[in-house]
């Protein structure tokens, strides 16, 4: 396999609802199960370990028309819970079988029962993911919690998970983890030899492949990626934040680029990357995988950190990337991504960091305003 | 043309004993600086008051804070402050008025509203909540203090998710101690809770009574009065006093046929919280109408205590966790906010459902359109949907509020006029 030949492959399976996505792999695993996992981050690998297919639910870009949903969700709310919620409405969800949500924020926790409510026939679970990231008693409780979701699945679907069939899992989500994490690093040491572009195309169908499969496409990239020697030109390095849900249009990614930067850190998809390193493969696996989020996640807006400032974990992608700037995309309407900005912002003046503010909407699909305004950040910083 | 329905100057002294009781809270906040007496911000929804109380920390509310200078007009420049400095107009403006507060240097040392020594961010549903308090933490350099409460998404608490609660209850007395200096008593604990099971007894027992026609007083504009006690005065035996007289002067009311308007024409339940910066103007558009809400969601933002959960001196800290989890509105899904109003509906006798979708407050409102779905299209009640913000002025249309408005309650007497024919 080429490179384009993968870049292919997963343009085409990112162009595909949902729906679509967990038929065809239905058609290829008769009897067959799929569970839609709404972003930040979900236990892909519970889903795995049960033979389903774990894939992400990320709205509808702009691809449907809102002809439902907007009458349930006031203007005043982000776009991808609209989407989300018209999808199922277009009948663009059938053939997912489950849904998890969690608490991320409060249109994500009303949307998940509203979404039962409309298709009362779905398995919709609701995970309370922590915010307490200190107490003793957390690691245990979140281990129950995620029992919880495996006897859901259970109970509707029929296969136990087992602890073996956990643990294997979690080894291969490691795997697929550490794929990504190279092709994360190979971007921050050679950002003109792979573009974000590519990456988060590689990155979004990974979330909707069996991840057996992802981790091919994941090494053909490594591996040519590596072998180019693209010139390096005249931009300044850019950490993306604050798109960790509500996904930005290609275009955008693509004018970030154009205008003169390159992305060397973001957060996108980042529950597909969650951890800073291996989830432990000894001992009970569900304890090694609440630990894990408790103890090894990287930043994330949708998760309270005690033992770190709100701007310190982005500080540190900023010096370990090497980059020069900042570039906030909060999605309009983003209320965690639009609270962090602040803290955020204020604690990268005091580091010195200069940052750009771009908000975006999924549908978003003219450019010009934000080239201009990203065009005139990067000289600014190019000529000082 | 709405009848012309006014208020009954009522207000009697539930309005009066409510303000005095507040006022006094007030000032003893304003004096803990100088005292040396430990404060600890805590918020509204699903909140351990009585273990704050029995800790000797007073408790201070930043949402308290908030709509306070919001009725009294104060909001907006506080919002326009925050916003220079960073907040988007999206995000909830109670959080913006609270830090447009410290930027305008209305709390700190030595401020009418002091910082905190401890932060308590009880994260009951609402995960604006989490963001705030840790803003909160940052601009005060107070100890931040998470106490994670999981969201009910069974039909009921599981001993896992009591017993996670009341592990963190246990480490908040610990840090409490070390901020007092002073040993921790179950027994004080107790005695708080059995003031708040007297407190909340009456509370219940007052909403009860707008099972009456007319009802008492109106659960959603008057209730505003009882809430300040409720939520934050909750453990102390004045609070337990006051519901006490509350409900002796609801009673009489009751009575004697009397209600808070000249008519009762239109029983109706309120869903969302309500414009604090023109709170009077909003309740009048209803008052011209004769509407009276005989029970509303808001009151139950804190605690639901009239389906009869109390605290219970027993089983404090048990008590204490389930009544986080499950006993209030803000832990509760969406949906399951439906089945609270679709009891309402029912057992109040209400003749119809006016929501008052709030920006601010997603929490609240993000999907409310499906719930007004649900309620005109599944049950049949006439549902009303009007929007504008809790804290911020800008977004209250008196105009347009008022056409949509009297053109509702303009096909409700229509209705009603034919169901007699
Ligand atoms: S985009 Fe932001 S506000 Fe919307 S569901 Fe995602 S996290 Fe919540
Ligand atoms: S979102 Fe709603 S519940 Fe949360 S702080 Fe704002 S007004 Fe209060």
């Amino acid at each position: 396999m080429t490179t384009e030949s993968v870049l292919d492959r997963c343009r085409d399976l990112i162009a595909l609802p949902p729906g679509a996505v967990a038929e065809q792999w239905k058609a290829r695993h008769p009897g067959g199960r799929a569970v839609a996992l709404y972003p930040v981050w979900a236990p892909a690998e519970l889903i795995h370990a049960a033979g389903m297919l774990p894939l992400a639910l990320l709205g509808a870009g702009g691809s449907v028309e809102l002809t439902h949903a907007d009458a349930r969700f006031q203007s005043f709310v982000c776009s991808i819970a609209k989407s989300t919620l018209e999808l199922g409405f277009q009948g663009l969800l059938r053939g997912v079988d489950g849904f998890v949500f969690s608490n991320i924020c409060d249109v994500a926790r009303n949307l998940a029962s509203i979404y039962q409510r409309n298709f009362p026939d779905a398995l919709v679970t609701y995970l309370h993911l922590p915010q307490n990231s200190t107490s003793p008693a957390v690691t245990g409780y979140l281990a129950g919690e995620l029992r919880r979701l495996a006897d859901a699945l259970a109970e509707r679907f029929g296969p136990r998970v087992t602890d073996a069939a956990l643990a294997k899992s979690i080894e291969t989500y490691n795997a697929l983890r550490a794929g990504l994490r190279a092709l994360y690093d190979l971007r921050i040491a050679e950002p003109q030899n792979l573009s974000t572009v590519e990456l988060y195309v590689a990155l979004r169908a990974a979330t909707l492949a069996p991840p057996e499969e992802a981790l091919g496409w994941l090494g053909t990239l490594r591996e040519q990626a590596a072998g180019r020697a693209g010139r390096r030109q005249d931009r300044i390095r850019v950490v993306v934040e604050g798109a960790f849900c509500e996904q930005p249009p290609l275009g955008l990614l693509e004018v970030l680029e154009e205008a003169g930067c390159y992305v060397v850190e973001d957060d996108l998809l980042l529950g597909w990357r969650w951890f800073t390193d291996d989830v432990p493969t000894e001992g009970d696996p569900w304890e090694a995988l609440a630990g894990a989020y408790v103890n090894r996640a990287l930043a994330s807006s949708t998760r309270h950190e005690s033992r770190r400032h709100r701007a310190d974990g982005l500080i540190e992608k900023v010096r370990r990337a090497r980059a020069d700037a900042v570039i906030f995309t909060p999605a309009k309407f983003c209320e965690p991504a639009l609270f962090d900005y602040v803290l955020m912002k204020q604690g990268l003046e005091r580091a010195g960091i200069p940052h750009l503010l771009v908000e975006f909407e999924e549908k978003m699909w003219t450019f010009e305003r934000t080239r201009n305004e990203i065009e005139t950040f990067v000289e600014s910083m190019l000529f000082e | 043309m709405p009848p012309q329905v006014a208020e009954r100057q009522y207000q009697g002294r539930v309005h009066e004993r409510s303000r005095q009781l507040m006022s006094d809270w007030m000032a003893a906040l304003g004096r803990a600086e100088a005292e040396g007496v430990p404060t600890g911000a805590l918020m509204i929804s699903g909140n351990c008051v009585e273990l704050l109380r029995a800790c000797h920390i007073l408790p201070m509310f930043p949402e308290v804070t908030a709509l306070q200078n919001a009725i009294r007009k104060k909001s907006l420049p506080l919002i326009l402050k925050a916003e220079q400095a960073g907040y988007s107009s999206d995000n909830c403006a109670y959080v913006k008025a609270d830090i447009g507060l410290f930027l305008e240097g209305g709390m700190g040392p030595g401020r009418p509203i002091p910082f905190p020594t401890i932060t308590v961010c009880n994260y009951v549903g609402c995960n604006v909540y989490v963001k705030w308090f840790e803003h909160l933490a940052d601009i005060s350099g107070s100890k931040l203090f998470m106490l994670d409460v999981p969201f009910a998404r069974t039909p009921e608490p599981r001993p896992e998710d009591v017993q996670y609660v009341v592990s963190q209850l246990r480490e908040l007395i610990a840090l409490c101690e070390s901020v007092t200096g002073r040993k921790f008593d179950i027994d004080e604990l107790r005695e708080v809770l059995a003031h708040a099971a007297r407190a909340e007894d009456g509370y219940a027992r007052c909403k009860d009574l707008c099972r009456h026609h007319p009802a008492p007083f109106d659960a959603y504009f008057d209730a505003i009065n009882m809430m300040g006690p409720i939520n934050v005065l909750r453990g102390t035996p004045e609070a337990a006093d006051f519901f006490e007289e509350a409900v002796a002067e609801f009673e009489s009311l009751a009575a004697q046929g009397l209600g808070p308007l000249t008519e009762e024409r239109f029983r109706t339940v309120v869903e969302g919280p309500p414009p604090y910066p023109y709170y009077k103007n909003f309740r009048n558009l209803f008052t011209r109408w004769g509407a009276v809400a005989v029970q509303s969601t808001y009151s139950t933002v804190g605690g639901i205590w009239e389906w009869g959960f109390r605290h219970d001196p027993r089983r404090p800290l048990e008590s204490i966790a389930e009544q986080m989890l499950r006993e209030n509105l803000t832990n509760r899904s969406i949906t399951a906010r439906y089945q609270q109003i679709r009891r309402y509906v029912e057992e109040w006798q209400a003749d119809a459902l006016v929501i008052h979708s709030i920006k601010s407050c997603r929490l609240f409102s993000a999907g409310q359109g499906d719930m007004r779905d649900y309620f005109t299209r599944e049950l049949n009640v006439p549902t009303l949907l009007v929007e504008s913000d809790l804290e911020d002025p800008r977004y209250y249309a008196e105009a347009q509020l008022k056409n949509r408005i009297d053109a509702f309650f303009e096909a409700l007497e229509h209705r009603k006029l034919v169901a007699a024919r």
